[in-house]
C-alpha cells in the first residue's frame, strides 16, 4: 500500500525528532548533565516509525535498555522525556526510572527495558489482555539480536503460538550486543527460529521505512484478525556505541564515516521520497526546523527543571497501598 | 461454621473471585490438565487440585494451561496485569522461581516505582513451598525471604484454611503484585471457613493465642507447631503468646514489637534458611525497637543453613519441631540476666 503524502511527512517528522533527541541526549551526556547511562538509538529511526505507523491506538508496544525511538514513535512527549533522562521531577516517569524505564501506559508504552528478553513475556500479557478483554489491539515486542539468545524470546514466541496471541515480535539487530557481534552470537538464522515453532517470518530491510512498515502492517493485519503472532528481523544499524560512553573502537573510524554517509535510514528517506516526486525537499527542511526548535525548548526545560525532593518522594509510588514500613 | 481444607479454601476463595470479576484470569502448568489428550479434561485441576472446577464453570478463555514455561507465563501474568486484567498465576513449586524470578523481581515488582506511580501490577503469583513430602532440595524450600527482600512484592504465607481463603481472596482484589505461597503439608488440614466471600487484610498478624511469658513468633506451617509447643509450655507452668504475622511484606511489626514489649522474650519459628531470613529480620526488629523492655536475648528456631534433604530421618531433624519450639521458649522463659 502506498503511503500518502502525509503519512510520509509524519513518517519524516518521527524519525527527525528521534535523531534530534538523540544528538542532544548525546551532547547532554558529553557535557555531564545526564546522571546514569544512556543507548542511544540514532541510526534504527525506521524501525520504530515503520513499525508504529501500522498501530492504532490501544494497541501497545514493549521496548527496550534503547527505547527512546520506541516511545517517540508511540507518541510521547520529548519534553518530560528528556527531564527524565536529566533526572528532573517534570520527567515521564518523575525522575523515577531515567533512560531506560521510560514509560506511558495511556499510550501503550509498556516500558523501555533494562533487562535483555525482559520484553517478549510481557507482550504475551498485554496480548493475552486485549484478546481476553476483546479490544482488538495488538502488541508489539521491540527487541534487539542479543535478547533472541535469551530464553524468554525462546518461550514468549512458543506460548504466543500455543493462544494464538496478537503478537508482533520486532527484532531489531543491529548487528551488536553491547560490544559482542550477532555474527559471533546468534547461531543460526533468526527466521528461521521463528519458523521452527509454525510462525510466519520475514527477513527486512531496516534503512527503509517503507519495508519497515509494509512488512508491520501485514503482520499487525493478521495479528488483529486473529492469525496469530509474527516475527520480522530487521538488519539495521546504530551510530553510536552500546552506550553513551562506549568508544565504540570495536568497528573502525573509516566504518563509520562510511556508515553515516551511505546506510542513514533518514537520508535515504529523503532521497527516495523527494526523488519519487512524493514530497518536496523544502517540506522536509521545514521539518527540520521545526524538529530543531521542539528540542531546544525540551532541552531547555529540562535543565532549568528542579529535581525530585526525596523528602516527599523517595518512597512514593512503591505500592498502590501499603499498611506497613517502607 | 462449616469445616473445609486449606485446599477447598483456596479453591473457593478462587471460584468465588473469579464469578465476581470478569477479569480475573488464571493460569499455569497443569492448571486444568488433560488439555490435548482424549480422556478426562480439567484432568488435576492444578498440581495440587487447588484449581478443581474452574474451567467448567468459566472455561477455557479464563482457566489457561500453559506450556512448562515459566518465564513466559509469569512475565505474561505482569504484562496482562498492566494492561487490565488480574491474572493469578501457579507455579507448581516455588523452587520454579528460579527459572522466572526476572519476571517477578525486574518487571512486576518494579513497575510502579520505575515508570513514577503509572502502573498497576495487580497479579498474584501462587506456588507451594516448604518441607515434609520428602521432596528434597528442589521442591520444598521456604524462599519468602527472597519475594519480602524485593519492594514492590507483597508477600503471604497463610497457616491455616480460614486465613488461607479471605488472603487469596484479598490478593486478588489487590491492586499491587502478590506472592502467595501455599505450604504442601497444610492442603489436608481442616478448618472452619466462612461459605461466604471475605479478605483478610495484609499487614495484621493474627494473635494465636495470648500468654505473659514469653512471645513465640511463627509462621506457615511453624504456627502449629508452635501451638504443638504452648500446649507443652502451659503444662510446665509456661504461658506463650503466638503471633502469626500471615504477611511478610507489609510486616505487621506493631503487633510484634507491642507483646514483645509485654513479654521482654521473643522466641522466631522460621521454616526459612536461618541467613537473611525473616527470623533474623524479626529479631533485628525487637532488638532495635524493644530492646529496652527484653529480658532475654532473643532466639531463633530455623532449619540449619543447609538445603532440604531427602531421607526422612534427616528431614525431620531439619524441620522445627514443637520440641525444638519448645526448648527455646523455655530457655527464653527462664533466662536471668
Amino acid at each position: 500500500m502506498q503511503l500518502s503524502r502525509d503519512d510520509l511527512l509524519a513518517a519524516y517528522r518521527t524519525m527527525r525528532t528521534i535523531r534530534e533527541f538523540e544528538s542532544r541526549v548525546h551532547a547532554e551526556a558529553q557535557a555531564g548533565r545526564v546522571p546514569g547511562s544512556t543507548h542511544l538509538y540514532a541510526g534504527q529511526e525506521a524501525v520504530a516509525t515503520g513499525v508504529c505507523m501500522a498501530l492504532r491506538e490501544g494497541d501497545t508496544i514493549a521496548s527496550t535498555h534503547r527505547g527512546h525511538g520506541h516511545c517517540i514513535a508511540m507518541g510521547l512527549d520529548v519534553g518530560p522525556m528528556m527531564a527524565e533522562i536529566l533526572g528532573k521531577a517534570t520527567g515521564t516517569c518523575k525522575g523515577k526510572g531515567g533512560s531506560m524505564h521510560i514509560a506511558d501506559l495511556e499510550k501503550g508504552m509498556l516500558g523501555a527495558n533494562g533487562i535483555v528478553g525482559g520484553g517478549p513475556p510481557l507482550v504475551c500479557g498485554a496480548a493475552l489482555a486485549a484478546k481476553t478483554l476483546g479490544t482488538g489491539a495488538v502488541s508489539v515486542c521491540f527487541s534487539g539480536d542479543g535478547a533472541v539468545n535469551q530464553g524468554t524470546t525462546a518461550e514468549s514466541l512458543n506460548l504466543s503460538m500455543v493462544w494464538t496471541l496478537p503478537v508482533i515480535f520486532v527484532v531489531e539487530d543491529n548487528g551488536w550486543g553491547e560490544a559482542t557481534s550477532a555474527e559471533f552470537a546468534v547461531a543460526g538464522d533468526i527466521v528461521e527460529r521463528a519458523r521452527g515453532y509454525g510462525m510466519p517470518a520475514v527477513r527486512v530491510d531496516g534503512l527503509s521505512l517503507t519495508e519497515v512498515h509494509e512488512a508491520a502492517r501485514e503482520a499487525v493485519g493478521r495479528a488483529r484478525e486473529g492469525g496469530g503472532p509474527s516475527l520480522l528481523h530487521v538488519k539495521t544499524e546504530r551510530f553510536f556505541g552500546h552506550f553513551n560512553g562506549d568508544v565504540d573502537t570495536y568497528r573502525s573510524e573509516a566504518w563509520k564515516a562510511e556508515q553515516r554517509a551511505n546506510r542513514d535510514c533518514i537520508l535515504r528517506f529523503r532521497a527516495m521520497a523527494t526523488e519519487a516526486g512524493l514530497v518536496a525537499a523544502e517540506d522536509l527542511d521545514s521539518i527540520d526546523r521545526e524538529v530543531a526548535a521542539l528540542l531546544d525548548e525540551a532541552v531547555r526545560a529540562a535543565r532549568a527543571a528542579p529535581e525530585p525532593d526525596p523528602a516527599r518522594v523517595l518512597t512514593t509510588d512503591v505500592y498502590v497501598s501499603y499498611e506497613g514500613r517502607l | 461454621m462449616p469445616q473445609k481444607t486449606f485446599r477447598a479454601a483456596l479453591n473457593e476463595a478462587l471460584h468465588q473471585e473469579m464469578a465476581a470479576d470478569p477479569r480475573v484470569v488464571i493460569f499455569g502448568e497443569d492448571i486444568t490438565g488433560g488439555v490435548g489428550g482424549d480422556g478426562e479434561a480439567d484432568a488435576w485441576g492444578g498440581a495440587f487440585g487447588v484449581s478443581k472446577g474452574l474451567l467448567a464453570k468459566f472455561g477455557p478463555e479464563r482457566v489457561l494451561d500453559t506450556p512448562i514455561s515459566e518465564s513466559a507465563f509469569v512475565g505474561a501474568a505482569a504484562g496482562a496485569a498492566l494492561m487490565g486484567l488480574r491474572p493469578v498465576v501457579e507455579i507448581m513449586f516455588v523452587d520454579f522461581i528460579g527459572v522466572c524470578l526476572d519476571q517477578v523481581m525486574n518487571q512486576a515488582a518494579k513497575f510502579r516505582y520505575m515508570f513514577g506511580g503509572k502502573a498497576r501490577t495487580p497479579m498474584v503469583l501462587r506456588a507451594t513451598f516448604g518441607a515434609g513430602a520428602r521432596s528434597a532440595s528442589q521442591h520444598s524450600q521456604a524462599l519468602y525471604p527472597i519475594f519480602t527482600h524485593i519492594p514492590g512484592l507483597k508477600v503471604v504465607v497463610p497457616s491455616n484454611p480460614a486465613d488461607a481463603k479471605g488472603l487469596l481472596i484479598q490478593a486478588i482484589r489487590d491492586d499491587d503484585p502478590v506472592i502467595f505461597l501455599e505450604h504442601k503439608m497444610l492442603y489436608d488440614t481442616v478448618g472452619e471457613v466462612p461459605d461466604k466471600p471475605y479478605v483478610t487484610p495484609f499487614g495484621e498478624a493474627r494473635v494465636v493465642r495470648e500468654g505473659d511469658d514469653v512471645t513465640i513468633v511463627a509462621l506457615g506451617r511453624m504456627v502449629g507447631r508452635a501451638e504443638e509447643a504452648a500446649r507443652t509450655l502451659a503444662a510446665e507452668g509456661i504461658q506463650a503468646t503466638i503471633l502469626d504475622p500471615r504477611t511478610t511484606s507489609p510486616l505487621d511489626a506493631d503487633t510484634i514489637l507491642e507483646f514483645a514489649e509485654e513479654t521482654g522474650r521473643v522466641v522466631v519459628v522460621d521454616e526459612a534458611n536461618p541467613r537473611c531470613g525473616m527470623a533474623a529480620d524479626i529479631a533485628a526488629l525487637v532488638a532495635e525497637e524493644a530492646f529496652g523492655a527484653l529480658k532475654a536475648p532473643i532466639l531463633k528456631v530455623t532449619p540449619p543453613h543447609t538445603p532440604v534433604p531427602y531421607a526422612p530421618s534427616l528431614e525431620d531433624a531439619y524441620l522445627p519441631d514443637a520440641a525444638r519450639i519448645a526448648e527455646a521458649a523455655r530457655r527464653a522463659a527462664r533466662y536471668q540476666a
